[in-house]
């Protein structure tokens, strides 16, 4: 040990060098005495406008090293450069700027206003929230405290009352959120496409959301809520919506699908045809499924189309070089390849669009539409990361009402409130109550909104509780309601996740070719797979014949001939009508029941070289 | 007496494997990352999941080891008498008291013993000197200084000869690198770094019966299999409690006795018990399949389809549960029937 001591490694010194380094686009370009200095000066000429507004610098005096960023790729951002404890942008320039004397781009050039990129911001600025924070030290101040959060974050409501996770979902859900997308929708041919009727502006607005105008195209309506259970129905993130108010289109959207296909050329000059397929087409379906078709094959426009229905009538070529008939000329046998209207689905004809394709080909889209009616399973959220599957549409006369007679659009469940600690949920609504009465918008815009005070003082002039809490009378029974209820009205939002466009059942249905096995997937109509941990459990349960139907049965159950001479697998001569073994010729054969998946296995095994015997035995 | 033992008996064809499997990992999943400290153990000793898994692989190094030895009265009063044995215990290499050195051109190694280190560890010399001629005896020692000069000329097998003097054991008991004295409900007790059974059980200061070391593997060397087994138990006992996890014992008996079955350990895995399932089919499913159908084709081996995978590949009832029940009796008439084909025979 003691030697040990000495030999330690000795540590190489590196010194540092006294001069800075300077990087041009992280390119060495040559050292300078004072990079501090150089900094202040390269910055002042920036902010003289003698140095392009999009370059940054940065001084690292840990490594003295000192960065000039001018390409492109860099994220920046604006701040309002304070100097001397003091704002650039003074009371008489923020007059000249309403006043529309001076631009954004003139406080650019004039250094009151710089963007700063990472680098420069880590290194060298110190930014205070709002005016009023600003000290001696201060290098920049936010033009707007709002500008901390995202352009999404900055739209939604009374943020900072939410527990972040909250905020989080509420921020991803948003974007799920059904409105107008476009406005120019009815001629768009996207692939698919959500419309919400009615859409309304949200009462609780945010400055960012005014100043993005997303009150013009908004994607929710304003619900007047109710925080209750209901029979049930609203456990577990459930909601609970008035029937009525359903059938009065609240939350109603329409789904666009656009379908497309185009005539494609094979090589030999042969070519698709878009038409009105004959019977004598190999593949023709049922007559009905073409009623809607035009003479060129394809659909006309408001005719309302079923699962399967043909939306464009094709003929292709044979898949194979035709075999020569009889006669010597192959008759031109066509292979029926329409686009139809995908299982499960239906509409109506929105628009048809003729065109050409990228490679000059035919190509039409067809754009179906259909009206989504709220049901249950159907997605909801508000802006406060609630999000809640609609558990039963009751009937108006069932819901709770008030003394007044009104009668909730939603029930949600209290238990979503507490531990979420969404007290901005609770806020809108009240603001929205008030906003209601008084028939202003509320201002929710983070840390500088309306205050909860404004909206308990509103209520209470309107004859409401300041609380929000309002006596409910059952609309079942009729009796009052022993504990008084909080109602109001909140912004809320229909998710793209509609159960119509979700639900799947099989209880039969196609296999795969190679496995024998069921397929895959709600497109291709597939079975839930049984995997191995689903396996384990019915062994665990000791449960051998559930297990068998499930891997067996329900499965990739086949019969097989099994030579009980070699041990192979024997086959059937169709010709000859006879059972035999092909590697023995023996007739000695029983039939065995096997999964498919285990004669696959057996016939890769022989693949690898080994030869697999079955030797049977009777059952015990 | 017997009737309650008989009724908590599980029952024929219940799939015990799968619940042991499906209790042991389901909390499995939940342990945490944190990692617990044992006080005055500078090393840190794996607990939580790397803990299981060591275990479950039945390794043979790569671990922290520790002994817990608790002492006889007299000594587990005494801090004193404590202490001195626990000094007495604590291992020394030779590298820890002298400084080495390989001469590759005259092919000859240096010990220089470090005096001031060996007082302090309470070594003579000459103890030492001693202890390096009984290894090899062509040294010769000039003060502190021993000069071996071994009779091999190879320079890998001299290197190979200076690293086996550095890990010669010079005091205490081997594999112990440190010991400390806690102070436990019972009075004092030695806690060590490394472990070593056999040695320690032969000290006359121990209280034999509750000396505890986390080393399966010695265990099973030592004390034999049943003592493995049980030492298995306990070792995952220990971790699933240290994570607030409830697991039945008896799950982690089954684990334990499917590990020791075979008369020594086998850890659970491709090399271990999976991989020696008796079905071609079953370690096929498992892993290596191509390895695995190969080396079955060149012996020729036949699956009889006993285990419960082979029978879902082949979609058999698997003989678990209700697969396992069979009809025994046949009928009478099927009886007669088959004595006189046997007697036409």
């Amino acid at each position: 040990m003691a030697k040990k001591k000495l030999k330690k490694r000795k540590r190489v010194r590196i010194s540092l060098p006294d001069k800075t380094a300077v990087y041009v686009n992280g390119r060495l370009v040559g050292f300078y005495a004072e990079g501090a200095k150089l900094y202040h000066d390269l910055r002042d000429k920036r902010r003289d406008g003698l140095l392009s507004s999009q370059t940054n610098f940065a001084f690292s005096r840990k490594t003295r090293e000192l960065f000039i960023n001018t390409d492109g790729g860099r994220a920046r951002r604006p701040y309002v450069v304070v100097k001397h404890g003091k704002s650039l942008y003074t009371k008489e320039l923020q007059e000249k700027v309403k006043k529309g004397e001076v631009s954004w781009t003139d406080l650019i050039k004039t250094g009151v206003v710089e963007y700063l990129d990472s680098e420069e911001e880590e290194e060298h600025a110190y930014v205070a929230p709002t005016d009023k924070e600003i000290t001696e030290e201060h290098s920049h101040v936010e033009i707007d405290p709002v500008s901390i959060a995202g352009v999404t974050v900055s739209t939604l409501p009374f943020v900072e009352y939410n527990s972040s996770p909250r905020i989080t979902m509420a921020c991803a859900m948003s974007k799920q959120s059904l409105g107008v997308y476009s406005t120019n929708y009815n001629i768009r041919m996207d692939s698919r496409a959500h419309i919400l009727f009615y859409p309304q502006a949200p009462l609780a607005q945010t400055q960012p959301y005014k100043t993005l105008r997303f009150g013009r195209q908004p994607a929710g309506q304003n619900l007047v809520v109710a925080i209750t259970s209901y029979r049930g129905y609203n456990m577990g993130d459930a909601v609970v919506m008035n029937k009525n108010a359903v059938d009065r289109c609240m939350m109603r959207s329409a789904f666009y699908k656009t379908y497309e296909t185009e005539e494609r050329r094979y090589p030999g000059g042969q070519k698709d045809k878009f038409e009105l397929p004959q019977p004598v087409v190999s593949g023709y379906r049922d007559e009905k499924q073409y009623r809607h078709l035009g003479e060129d094959g394809v659909i006309v426009p408001e005719s309302k189309v079923e699962a399967r229905d043909v939306l464009v009538g094709k003929t292709s070529p044979p898949r194979f070089l035709e075999e020569v008939s009889v006669f010597g000329i192959a008759e031109e046998k066509k292979r029926e390849n329409s686009v139809t209207v995908k299982n499960g689905e239906e509409g109506i004809v929105d628009s048809v669009m003729l065109t050409e394709s990228l490679s000059g080909n035919k190509l039409v889209k067809v754009k179906v539409r259909s009206i989504k009616v709220p049901e249950p399973g159907d997605k909801f959220a508000s802006r406060h990361g609630q999000k809640g599957v609609v558990g039963l549409l009751a009937p108006q006369e069932d819901m709770p009402f008030t003394e007044s007679g009104i009668v909730p659009d939603l029930i949600i469940n209290p238990h979503a409130i507490p531990s979420r600690m969404t007290a901005g949920h609770l806020l809108e609504m009240i603001g929205g109550k008030a906003a209601c009465m008084n028939g202003n918008l509320v201002d929710a815009t983070p840390f500088q909104g309306d205050k909860e005070h404004e909206f308990k003082e509103q209520l209470e002039k309107f004859g409401f509780q300041r609380h929000g809490k309002e006596i409910l009378y059952d609309g079942i029974t009729g009796e009052r309601i022993e504990t008084e209820i909080f109602l109001g009205v909140i912004y809320y939002q229909r998710l793209h996740h509609l159960v119509s466009n979700k639900m799947h059942v099989r209880s039969r249905g196609p296999v795969q070719l190679l496995t024998h096995q069921p397929t895959e997937g709600r497109a291709r109509e597939g079975g839930l797979r049984f995997g191995e941990m689903e396996r384990d459990c019915l062994i665990g349960y000791g449960a051998s014949m559930l297990l068998k139907e499930r891997m067996l049965e329900e499965s990739d159950k086949t019969t097989a001939l099994i030579c009980e001479k070699c041990g192979s697998i024997a086959v059937y001569d169709h010709l000859k009508k006879r059972e035999y073994c092909p590697l023995c010729d023996s007739t000695n054969l029983s039939k065995v029941e096997l999964s498919y998946a285990f004669k696959l296995l057996l016939d890769e095994i022989k693949s690898i070289g080994i030869f697999p015997r079955l030797m049977l035995k009777d059952k015990a | 007496m017997t009737k309650p033992k008989k009724d908590t008996l599980v029952q024929t064809g219940e799939a015990v494997g799968i619940i042991a499997a499906q209790s042991i990992g389901e909390p499995g999943t939940q342990m945490t990352m944190r990692t617990f400290h044992y006080a005055g153990v500078a090393e840190q000793v794996p607990t939580g999941l790397p803990r299981l898994i060591e275990i479950v692989d039945a390794r043979k190094t790569a671990k922290k080891p520790l002994m817990d030895i608790y002492l006889k009265h007299e000594y587990a009063n005494n801090e004193e008498k404590a202490r001195a044995f626990a000094e007495s215990i604590e291992g020394l290499t030779l590298a820890s008291v002298a400084y080495l050195e390989e001469d590759f051109a005259t092919k000859k190694i240096t010990i220089t013993i470090d005096e001031e280190v060996a007082k302090e560890e309470g070594l003579q010399i000459s103890e030492i000197v001693k202890i390096i001629k009984k290894l090899i005896a062509n040294a010769t020692q000039e003060k502190n200084v021993v000069t071996l000069k071994p009779r091999t000329s190879n320079l890998r097998s001299l290197r190979r000869l200076s690293n086996k003097l550095k890990a010669l054991h010079v005091k205490g008991v081997p594999n112990i690198s440190r010991a400390m004295i806690l102070r436990g409900p019972k009075g004092f007790f030695v806690r060590t770094g490394g472990s070593n059974l056999a040695e320690v059980l032969k000290r006359e200061e121990i209280d034999g019966p509750a000396l505890y070391t986390n080393d399966i593997k010695e265990v099973e060397k030592t004390l034999g299999i049943e003592a493995a087994r049980n030492a298995i138990v306990h070792e995952i006992n220990q971790v699933l409690s240290l994570q607030g996890l409830d697991v039945d014992v008896r799950h982690l008996m089954l684990l334990a006795d499917a590990m020791c079955a075979s008369g020594s350990i086998k850890s659970i895995g491709r090399h271990g018990l999976s991989g020696e399932k008796a079905g071609i089919l079953a370690r096929a499913a498992f892993e290596e399949t191509l390895k695995h159908l190969i080396n079955a084709s060149v012996r020729g081996e036949e699956d009889k389809l006993i285990g419960v995978t082979e029978n879902i590949i082949i979609g058999q009832t698997i003989p678990v549960g209700t697969g396992l029940v069979r009809l025994v009796m046949k009928r009478t008439a099927d009886k007669k029937k088959e004595a006189k084909e046997e007697k036409e025979e």
